[in-house]
């Protein structure tokens, strides 16, 4: 009886034994060469592996900074880890960071169940993408917000949420790291990376590049591309009857001005962010 | 004569072709019509009426503008009101010219007698342009301009020419009703298209349930020696282009390629009927056979209509009760489109409206997937899509280029059959969206 | 408001209940059947068997916020399939047990229906079989009619008797008494006529293809029968060997269930085939008489493999 469970031991050990070596053995061949910097470079990511840096992952960006020379490193940039984190890459590899001003997602849309009533009912799978094929929103407005949140399973932060009041997204400004996964996702190409300045931002919040008074219809707040924004400074374009602010502007200076010359309050003033 | 049918999947959809007994009438004529500018694939016609002018029937309204274009006539006669943008059925804005209806006066260049004309033209440049003038564009649903389809380029060759008179949608008649009452014009259609193509033979294709057109077509195409009638197998989806090409020569189109590289030709028989007319008869294209069926309250007709009729217009003609309507379809309900706004117009790819009652508006609740692989083996195309629907939701746009999914072809078997329920052709949809998206990015 | 969706506008009246529905119609014939043979206490394991499966779908849906499912009927066919893998004297807390292992363990935790890897039936008749293996094989002769009669007399199974056959020996059993099913097995497996109907009716309303039961039985077949003009023994008597056991009841009602096995007609032939090859290498060189369950059980292992290689011909891609 003993003697037959130690047969049992030491044939597991022995199997167990021959296991390791092999896999041991196959480890050591297969191993790849990694760069001590490149590893400590991915310490201090993120982690987050997002792809908003352009590159395939956080590996592929650790591999990228490893390689880059001081030209080529000043066009990296993580968007998610921000000025510190290039600033610890840059510390390591005993170059100047790139720094880059804080920014965020904004939804240039103010289609909410009030602004822009139902007018379609829509059954089926609730998906923007699907939606955008076969009607033009529910609101009616064929460049506003299609209210099925898309964009908000896409965001990897948590820095979008529905509004259950709006029926649009809102999006939580410190959450967000400018990732971009949501602006490649929305059908309708609503969302912008904007930067913050002084923690302060203006923006058009409307799309729609219908005539002012077909956009009235169906949306209280849509750009009527009736001007007077346009003629506080010349940073503010009009195209397609829907009015734009260079992201160059300085909210400080026009901020104010020009929220309060839009008639139809499509322009967003945001300050304390 | 054997029935032939395609190699790789289909459904067994239920007909429900009640308004197959009831003949073509001619609609009442609505007080305006509302005329589209782009009524198929490619650039908007140009328009060249102002508003105030006084149009006949058949009086050019716009004109193409491009080779990829088509032109568009006048359905009525009367004073151009408008020329604005106004939201489609699905709430888009298209460019429309609104006409309104005094009397019903025609363009003298017509012969609307019923005497068939059998002579053909013999040029075929001449066959060619005046298809081109009439603004003919496939009426089976796709709307590609037919001179472009049926002008061979340099380097390509056909060998097959194959009338589609399948109507595999559920509801749809006007087609089959379109082959009982207009057989030898459409035989004498396929003829021309046979002239323009250099080809001695055509096949008109037929599913197997009608057997009343492919008697009458038999009988005509007797004394049309290349002309033949092919039975099919009633199976959705025979009428698909891809499928029928596959069901008459056994060959396949390759992948991303158009049917020219199977040496193929397709037309539908409505397009065959309105080339017979413009060639024939010198009437451009400003009418058209519909269906109005479905399965709300209302009585199943095929109807003779001018384009640009509002949609609303022939559901009060037809005295549909609106009280229980939950969901109208331009197109058959397979693969047509839901609209919102019934002031929608009719326009020359609309093939039929279908009504549904409100109890079955509604997508049907879904549940969790039991890989049955019901949908594997329904996809005409071959398409795995409950794979598909996994990449999606995975947003995985390599396994999405590995299987396939710009192939599929949107006719919906997969949704229809799953017994969960889940809309996997919405899946497909997205796929093929997030891929194109991102093959136009590279 | 009219709706506005995305098409098809119509769906198939077909859906996840409908289709258990059928396979419980399927599964009538061999219920009867051994309600006939094993009396009353076929219909105690039966009842106790269903009942057991639903309330623990219901439970553990519940418990584990997952969407109620049990109105789908599956597992109400999961705790029909279960009871006739059992014999008849199966005791009421066993089957529980083995009700337990196939909803909760090889179902609920894997994420409810749809997403377990192995076939939950056949975990639960596994379970038993390998925790109580001398109730599990405790067989009793079939008492034809009678019904209310608990007198049990045991007997040894055809395929026992078969896998022990010397030479020259016979199988004392009838071939029609295998195929009617009058002999000593599990409930649901004795008689192939039954189970033959209800693979008509599967067949006929469309809920399976016959690939899988035609080349499990025929690759399974092949193999004894080639053993059979090999070594000319009894023990490989090919129609015996069809006809007996759980071999009939795995080919058409096991390894058909969807979930587990593959997807395209090329993944479902390579299944069947390996089942069938198992079951033989099971049955002939294995200690156990039987080996559908654990062949079928392996064989589910490699679906994600099999569907992963096995892919539909996409047309217009060129046929090789």
């Amino acid at each position: 009886m003993i003697s037959a469970l130690l047969l049992n031991i030491i044939v597991l050990c022995a199997i167990a034994a021959l296991a390791a070596i092999v896999l041991y053995c196959v480890s050591q061949k297969f191993m790849v060469e990694k760069s001590p910097l490149e590893e400590a470079i991915f310490e201090t990511l993120p982690h987050a592996n997002c792809g908003a840096c352009g590159k395939a992952g956080c590996q592929a960006f650790a591999e990228a900074c490893n390689q880059a020379d001081t030209e080529a490193f000043a066009q990296l940039f993580c968007p998610v880890g921000g000025n510190e984190v290039m600033a610890k890459i840059a510390k390591l590899k005993g170059m100047n960071s790139t720094q880059k001003a804080r920014t965020c997602a904004v939804l240039r849309c103010q289609g909410t169940c009030q602004n822009a009533p139902d007018k379609m009912a829509y059954t089926g799978l609730k998906s923007c993408r699907v939606a955008n094929l076969v009607m033009a929103g529910r609101g009616g407005c064929p460049n506003g917000c299609l209210r099925f949140g898309d964009c908000i399973a896409v965001c990897k932060f948590g820095a979008l949420s529905l509004n259950p009041e709006t029926g649009i997204p809102r999006i939580d400004y410190q959450k967000c790291t400018s990732c971009g996964a949501c602006v490649k996702r929305c059908p309708r190409g609503l969302f912008e990376i904007r930067p913050i300045i002084d923690g302060e931002q203006v923006y058009v919040a409307c799309r729609n590049q219908q005539k002012g008074a077909i956009a009235r219809k169906n949306c209280s707040a849509a750009c009527i591309a009736c001007g007077k924004c346009s003629k506080v400074t010349p940073l503010v374009t009009i195209d397609n009857n829907l009015s734009y602010i260079s992201s160059d502007i300085v909210p400080q200076e026009y901020g104010q001005k020009l929220a309060d010359e839009c008639p139809v309050k499509a322009i967003i003033y945001r300050t304390h962010m | 004569m054997k029935t032939k049918t395609f190699a790789i999947g289909g459904i067994h959809v239920d007909k429900h072709k009640i308004s197959s007994q009831s003949a073509i009438q001619e609609l009442a004529l609505p007080e305006m019509v509302y005329i589209p500018v782009k009524q198929h694939i490619g650039a908007p016609a140009k328009i060249v009426v102002k508003v105030g002018d006084r149009v006949k029937v058949g009086t050019l309204l716009a004109e193409a503008d491009g080779v990829l274009s088509a032109s568009v006539y006048a359905s009525v006669s009367g004073q151009v009101m408008k020329i604005e943008e106004v939201n489609s059925g699905q709430g888009y804005l298209e460019t429309v010219i609104t006409v309104k209806r005094e009397g019903d006066e025609f363009e003298e260049s017509m012969d609307l007698s019923d005497e068939i004309v059998r002579e053909i033209p013999d040029n075929k440049e001449e066959l060619l342009k005046i298809i081109r003038s009439a603004g003919i564009v496939g009426m089976g649903g796709a709307g590609f301009p037919t001179p472009v389809k049926t002008n061979i380029p340099e380097g390509k060759s056909v060998d097959t020419l194959i009338i589609n008179g399948i109507e595999c949608e559920p509801y749809l008649t006007a087609d089959s009703r379109l082959m009982e009452e207009k057989a030898e014009q459409i035989v004498i259609g396929t003829r021309i298209l046979n002239k323009i193509l250099g080809i001695q033979h055509a096949i008109i294709a037929i599913d197997e349930n009608k057997p009343q057109a492919i008697a009458r077509l038999q009988e005509i195409t007797k004394r049309y020696v290349g002309v033949n009638v092919q039975s099919c197998k009633s199976i959705y989806p025979q009428g698909g282009e891809k499928q029928l090409i596959n069901t008459i020569t056994g060959r396949e189109v390759p992948s991303g390629k158009l049917p020219l590289d199977a040496h193929c030709v397709v037309q539908n028989v409505a397009t065959v009927y309105a080339i017979y007319e413009a060639v024939q008869k010198r009437i451009p294209l400003f009418r058209r056979v519909l269906t109005l069926s479905g399965n709300a309250d209302l009585t199943p007709s095929n109807y003779l209509v001018r384009i640009g009729t509002p949609i609303s217009f022939i559901l009060h003609e037809n005295q549909v009760n609106m009280d229980n309507v939950g969901k109208v379809i331009a197109g058959g309900p397979m693969m047509g489109q839901a609209i919102a706004a019934l002031e929608a117009p009719v326009t020359k790819t609309t093939s039929g409206i279908t009504v549904l009652s409100a109890e079955t508006a509604d997508k049907p609740e879904t549940s969790a997937c039991i890989r049955c692989g019901k949908c594997v083996d329904a996809c005409p195309m071959g398409l795995m899509p409950l794979n598909i629907r996994a990449a999606v939701e995975e947003n995985d746009i390599a396994i999405l280029k590995s299987l396939h999914v710009q192939d599929c072809i949107l006719c919906g078997s997969c949704s229809y059959v799953c017994p969960a329920k889940i809309p996997l052709l919405d899946y497909c949809k997205i796929g093929k969206y997030e891929l194109g998206r991102q093959q136009k990015a590279k | 408001m009219y709706k506005i969706s995305t098409s098809p506008h119509m769906n198939s009246q077909q859906t996840t209940q409908t289709i258990m529905r059928d396979v419980i119609v399927a599964l009538t014939p061999a219920m009867l059947v051994s309600l006939f043979m094993f009396g009353i206490q076929a219909l105690i394991v039966l009842a106790t068997s269903v009942a057991s499966c639903v309330f623990f779908e219901y439970f553990f849906a519940r418990r584990l916020k997952l969407k109620n499912t049990t109105s789908d009927l599956s597992a109400v066919v999961t705790g029909v399939l279960l009871a006739l893998n059992l014999p008849a004297t199966m005791p009421i807390w066993m089957t529980v047990i083995g009700a337990f292992m196939a909803i909760v363990v090889a179902k609920m935790a894997f994420g409810g229906i749809g997403k377990n890897i192995f076939n939950p039936a056949l975990v639960g008749r596994v379970f038993l079989f390998i925790s109580f293996p001398v109730q599990m094989t405790t067989w009793i002769t079939p008492r034809f009619m009678d019904f209310f009669n608990i007198d049990a007399t045991t007997a040894a199974t055809p395929l026992n008797i078969l896998k022990h056959l010397g030479a020259g020996e016979q199988l004392t059993t009838g071939y029609w008494d295998l195929f009617i099913g009058n002999i000593g097995g599990s409930m649901g497996e004795t008689s192939v006529l039954a189970i033959l109907l209800g693979l008509f009716w599967l067949l006929k309303q469309k809920i399976i293809t016959w690939h899988i039961p035609v080349f499990y039985l025929g690759s399974f077949a092949v193999c004894m029968f080639l053993s059979e003009i090999v070594t000319g023994a009894p023990r490989f008597d090919v129609l015996a060997h069809l006809l007996s056991g759980g071999l009939m009841l795995g080919a058409v009602f096991m390894a058909t269930d969807y979930t587990t096995s593959p997807m395209t007609k090329k993944g479902k032939i390579i299944f069947a085939v390996g089942c069938g090859v198992l079951t033989y290498i099971i049955r002939v060189f294995g200690s156990y008489p039987e080996g559908v369950s654990f062949a079928i059980l392996i064989m589910n292992a490699f679906v994600p493999l099999i569907d992963k290689y096995c892919h539909q011909y996409v047309y217009g891609t060129g046929r090789k």
